[in-house]
């Protein structure tokens, strides 16, 4: 068996994340938006039943239902938000040793996007300067995770590598040092995230669809 | 010939250099290793497509060992 991150020590208290622990997350996520939303439909709902003319109180209670789950989903979004650049040559520097970490369809995607795909065991991954997204198997679920090099200053191709080696050594060690920020549907993390990102989750999801035997749009 | 870099801000830095049959220069990479895990970086080797492993000891017939800062939830 490889050998575990040693930032485990540091999250010692953490259960490994496995595919178990992400189901886990994944109904509590559920249960959290539903405990945020439904309420607010039950105002919105009685308040129109009560009285007519508290048609506008209702209307608000409904816009809190739908702001609460777009604002985990942004803040999910801005896991993989670009970070400014630095000095040029050390940019230019770290996405060489970027690329050669990686195969020629990532390379691409990374140009475009600025997030590197990997494929792994627990789904595909997007990772980015600091933060990674792992679009579950079937593609209709997101995990978001906020982690990042410890060094500040790093370029971006430097802080993606730092990641992705990690990632690559210890993938369940990776997810449970990272801290989880959103998991939710696809389809309410695309909307938040910024344009130029979008394909790379696109891309993310059609692989996961494609590995989960559900080849179609989710 | 094999590489011991470390990713740092300028991109990164090349530590040592050497070859399996060049022993000065394996002695100055395991130091230099040595130096870098003293001062709280990482070794990881690339194993395979997608695959890496961390190494405590330097692996004197990989090609490439990247030193790595550690990682944390942010």
């Amino acid at each position: 068996m490889a050998e575990a991150l040693p930032e485990l020590a540091a999250v010692h208290w953490r259960r490994r994340v496995d595919a178990d622990k992400l189901a886990r997350d994944a109904r509590l996520w559920t249960g959290i938006t539903t405990a945020h939303v439904v309420p607010f439909i039950a105002v919105a709902g009685g308040m129109v039943a009560l009285n007519p003319l508290a048609a506008p109180v209702s209307a608000m209670a409904l816009a809190h239902a739908w702001i609460i789950p777009e604002l985990y989903a942004k803040r999910g979004a801005n896991v993989v938000r670009p970070r400014g650049r630095r000095d040029e040559d050390a940019e230019h520097r770290s996405l060489g040793l970027l690329g050669d970490l990686v195969d020629h369809r990532a390379r691409e995607l990374h140009a475009a996007t600025g997030l590197v795909i990997e494929e792994s065991a627990l789904g595909t991954w997007l990772v980015g300067e600091a933060g990674a997204l792992l679009v579950a198997p079937g593609g209709g679920r997101v995990y978001c995770y906020c982690v990042r090099a410890a060094d500040p200053d790093l370029p971006s191709g430097d802080r993606i590598a730092h990641l992705l080696l990690a990632l690559r050594a210890d993938e369940q060690g990776f997810a449970t040092v990272a801290n989880l920020a959103f998991s939710g549907a696809r389809w309410r993390l695309r909307r938040r995230l910024e344009p130029q990102l979008r394909p790379a989750l696109d891309a993310a999801a059609q692989n996961a669809r494609e590995r989960d035997g559900t080849d179609s749009p989710v | 010939m094999a590489r011991l870099i470390r990713m740092d801000q300028t991109g990164h830095t090349t530590l040592a250099e050497w070859t399996a049959d060049n022993p000065e220069a394996v002695e100055a990479a395991v130091e230099a290793f040595r130096r870098e895990l003293d001062r709280g970086y990482y070794g990881v080797v690339t194993t395979g497509p997608g695959r890496a492993e961390m190494v405590r000891q330097l692996p004197v017939d990989a090609d490439l060992v990247i030193m790595r800062a550690p990682i944390a939830g942010g």
